[in-house]
């Protein structure tokens, strides 16, 4: 049994401890909003925080996250409640397919959570990790620059 | 004009194909609608686009949702006539159906330029969704979508609107006529208020006494607005299903080895240390290898990784054996000369212009990678996936399983990313053994990354080679010549159709362009198949666009001219020259820019009129792009974010392949495995973009791959335009650093 927190709830998963957290979080806890995408740390579908850091968590083993605060996309907000990145995501649609915007969100949340007013160039820089095959970055960047003034406003 | 009798020699696959099934049917029958394959266990369904129960309205989309918010699009088609909010309705994929078919995907093989509006191209275009009716496939790509749904789903919106109000009329003794609609309700003069839910069941079984007209555009409240996303809330929140995210009652997780040499077979397998990790129950074969079983899709991989496999040597060259097939395709028999005016060979004479341009395969790389799930159980089979082509699936679980067709069902769900990659039917073939296997247990089968990237159906590499004649200041003649294996024959050919006649897809971007040369000639050949080719995003256009308009551009320098100017020079058409003239003022063309140069792309791809400028700066030797522009002519904008995303969404896809795209083979195996050898795009290489949409285009047309084609020349010829080095081959990253 592995114990971690994730997304503010305590768990005890039974999972090989060498499973790589994004596994855990997919197919033990059924939070399928993270993506796997590559596996090896190319894409960024998997971003999570760990510990408030965004992380791909395709190369986080298990065992290395046992006692840790996880936050996934489920974690920062819902569909009813949305987290002010969520909200501005909204904002500017950025979506198109979708599939690598839960790592594109979480991203961002690590970016803010670090400089919660980012230059483009800061933008860019944190951002370069995660891949959008659809193109979306012209939007991301204009929706991280709102979700920035908007928190900033709270 | 063409004659019919020219039409009929010059007609290019499906277009041949499709007059045929047209005749064979016969046109009594078109009027014959299949019947509505919707069956709700609750309320009822007006049509087989509308559901209505005490729940609210469903709206059925049949098209795949891959990204480019068609969901939203089609849904308003529905809800403008019905007088519903977007946001208050739910909107579905709906079964695989042949009454989903697609009229719209064949008027593209219409042997007729798109800028030909007389009114012999325009009937053989509109005999086109004949054709696409009996064929009965439910597909989305072409960008065709909301040119086959555009008056079908309005109609289907205004009927449902129809048989409500005449119900609630008839429950009243109101005239219809004295009754309105909104948000969901009929409303009486006085104000009494019958929901569509109370109405749908007697709705339904009405028959209309005429067919209602759609709402004129002037009466639009949702049409012609960029509207929230239906998708968007969910697709930001994580809680959008994609395939890969289904989780069922006993459901198993798989993934598959296959030979990487695509097409060849299995010798032998040892599967000890397979079955040895941990989690591992069962390991399958499956057409071209094996799949791997287990109780996670980590222990699936593993094992994967585990097993030994002894390959059958793949079927095609390595990349140099590749390149000299297409060269010896050139100096064979023609596939295609569909365009041919003037007396080409006897202007060619003196000094003359020759290039030759190369394209390499391309792979898809969808973010999701290939994913599907199926059961086996009780004598029926469900298949869960996200596909460009479910009435396909229906015919391929079928015969994997003996099962009747009626006890097949296909649910769509959304897909992280298509291309033209989800109308395959690999994944699904896949699935359904491996579910007829482990019959009673669902099983979800997910490809690596590794997997998805070296088991693609690929951009075809192909050749251009043009010659020209400049005569004062203006291209006397043109003669282009272009080479690649067949997409169509490939697709076609993986559902097991034969498809006589030239492949227009070969030539498209070429062929079909607007320019006016007095001597004009296009020729296409057809190389052997080789490595599996599919479509990708715009087809032919990805290469041979970047063909002609980097020799527009090259021809233009020859000549002394400036590159936009002398496009201008030999158009015109004129929503051709508008998207130029527009993108030029939007990029402030002709402006001094010191360090930095524009390049310019121009192409008509699926009727639309699509032009690109990019901007570009060289920074400690390597080029960045510091600006990108774009205009497009839809002849009609359903909704303005939405075709801003796509455009800007098509030029970047088209961008990562021109900078760093290239799938390379050798041993009989893609050398390219994942996204660090295969690397799209990244945020810090976009530069700023602005997209323009103009509808002075007579038809409506889609916005999926238009944006596609131009950029590779845009940037191509900035380029040049800043350094002098004329860039003939793709990816760039070959002969030059980016920033």
């Amino acid at each position: 049994m592995i114990a971690l927190t994730v997304n503010g709830s305590p768990q005890e998963v039974d999972l090989p401890g060498d499973m790589p957290l994004l596994w855990a979080l997919r197919e033990g806890l059924n939070l399928t909003g993270t993506k796997f995408g590559c596996g090896i740390a190319s894409c960024g579908a998997c971003t999570v925080l760990v510990d408030g850091v965004a992380e791909k968590s395709c190369q986080v083993a298990l065992s290395d996250a046992a006692g840790k605060s996880i936050t996934t996309i489920e974690g920062l907000g819902a569909p009813g409640a949305l987290h002010a990145l969520q909200a501005a995501w909204v904002k500017a649609q950025v979506a198109q397919c979708g599939y690598c915007q839960s790592g594109q969100i979480m991203r961002a949340a690590g970016l803010l959570a670090e400089t919660p007013d980012p230059s483009d160039a800061e933008i860019d820089a944190a951002m370069e990790s995660n891949l959008c095959r659809c193109g979306t970055y012209p939007r991301i960047r204009a929706a991280i620059k709102d979700a920035a003034q908007q928190m900033k406003g709270l | 004009m063409a004659s019919l009798r020219k039409i009929a020699r010059r007609s290019f696959l499906f277009g041949s194909l499709a007059l045929a099934g047209g005749v064979a049917f016969g046109w009594w029958k078109y009027k014959t609608p299949y019947p509505n394959p919707l069956r709700p266990e609750t309320g009822a369904t007006l049509n087989a686009y509308v559901m209505i129960d005490e729940g609210g309205v469903t709206l059925v989309a049949p098209r795949a949702e891959m990204g480019q918010g068609i969901h939203t699009t089609l849904a308003a088609l529905v809800a403008e006539e019905m007088d519903l909010e977007l946001a208050a309705v739910k909107v579905i994929h709906g079964p695989a159906s042949a009454a989903y078919f697609n009229a719209g995907a064949l008027e593209e093989g219409a042997p007729f330029l798109p800028i030909d509006e007389s009114w012999l191209a325009s009937t053989v275009r509109d005999a086109m969704h004949v054709p696409g009716k009996f064929l009965g496939l439910q597909i989305t790509g072409g960008s065709s979508s909301v040119i086959d749904a555009f008056d079908k789903m309005r109609l289907a919106g205004a009927a449902a609107r129809a048989a409500l109000v005449q119900a609630a009329s008839g429950r009243l003794g109101v005239a219809a006529a004295e009754l309105k609609t909104e948000s969901g309700a009929v409303i009486a003069p006085d104000g009494t208020r019958l929901t569509y839910a109370d109405l749908a069941v007697e709705a339904a079984g009405l028959a209309l006494d005429q067919a209602p007209l759609p709402k004129p555009r002037e009466a639009w409240r949702i049409l012609g607005k960029s509207q929230p996303r239906v998708d968007m809330v969910a697709k930001v929140t994580g809680t959008a299903q994609f395939t890969a995210d289904l989780r069922l009652p006993g459901m198993v997780f798989a993934t598959a080895r296959t030979n990487p040499g695509l097409g060849a077979g299995v010798k032998s397998f040892d599967d000890k240390a397979a079955l040895a990790v941990p989690g591992v129950s069962h390991v399958v074969p499956i057409p071209g290898g094996l799949a791997v079983v287990a109780s996670s899709t980590w222990a699936a991989f593993k094992g994967a990784e585990a097993l030994v496999v002894d390959w059958e040597p793949a079927p095609y060259p390595d990349s140099a054996g590749v390149t000299e097939a297409l060269k010896a395709a050139f100096d064979g028999e023609a596939d295609s000369r569909n365009r041919d005016e003037g007396d080409v060979e006897a202007a060619l004479t003196g000094e003359l212009f020759e290039a030759e341009y190369s394209a390499p395969y391309l792979a898809h790389a969808t973010m999701e990678p290939m994913t599907a799930a199926a059961l086996v159980k009780d004598g029926a089979l469900t298949v869960w996936s996200g596909n460009q082509l479910p009435t396909q699936i229906l015919a391929v679980g079928a015969q994997i399983t003996g099962l009747p067709q009626e006890a097949i069902e296909v649910e769509t769900l959304l897909m992280g990313g298509g291309f033209g990659r989800r109308a395959e039917m690999d994944i699904v073939t896949q699935v359904v053994t491996l579910a007829k296997a482990l019959e009673g247990r669902p099983v979800l089968l997910t490809w690596t990354r590794e997997e998805d990237m070296t088991h693609d159906m690929y951009r075809p590499a192909a050749l251009g080679r043009v010659r020209a004649k400049l005569e004062a200041g203006r291209v006397l003649a043109f003669d282009a010549g272009t080479v690649s294996s067949s997409v169509v024959a490939g697709f076609a050919g993986r559902m097991g159709y034969s498809v006589p006649g030239p492949d227009a897809t070969i030539v498209q971007g070429l062929a079909d362009q607007p320019y006016v040369f007095a001597n004009h000639r296009v020729t296409g050949y057809r190389a052997p198949d080789m490595l599996p080719v599919g479509n990708w995003r715009s087809v032919g256009n990805s290469q041979n666009v970047f063909f002609g308009e980097t020799a527009m551009d090259e021809l233009a320098a020859l000549a002394g001219s400036d590159p936009l100017s002398f496009r201008l020079d030999h158009l015109d058409h004129a929503p051709s020259r508008l998207v130029l003239e527009t993108v030029a003022e939007m990029a402030d063309w002709g402006a001094p820019r010191p360090g930095r140069a524009l390049g310019v792309g121009f192409c008509i791809a699926f009727g639309v009129p699509s032009a690109q400028v990019i901007e570009v700066e060289m920074v400690e030797g390597r080029v960045r792009m510091t600006g990108a522009w774009a205009a497009v002519d839809v002849g009609l904008a359903l909704d303005p974010s939405i075709l801003e995303a796509q455009v800007t969404g098509a030029m970047i896809y088209g961008l990562s392949a021109a900078i760093r795209g290239e799938i390379t083979v050798k041993g009989g195996a893609v050398e390219q495995a994942t996204f660090w050898d295969y690397e799209p795009l990244r945020m810090p290489q976009i530069p700023p973009m602005q997209v323009r949409v103009l509808e002075t285009m007579p038809r409506i047309r889609g916005i999926g791959e238009p944006g596609t084609p131009p950029a590779a020349p845009a940037l191509g010829n900035a380029i040049f335009a800043l350094t002098g080095q004329r860039l003939r081959e793709m990816p760039f990253g070959r002969t030059f650093d980016f920033a």
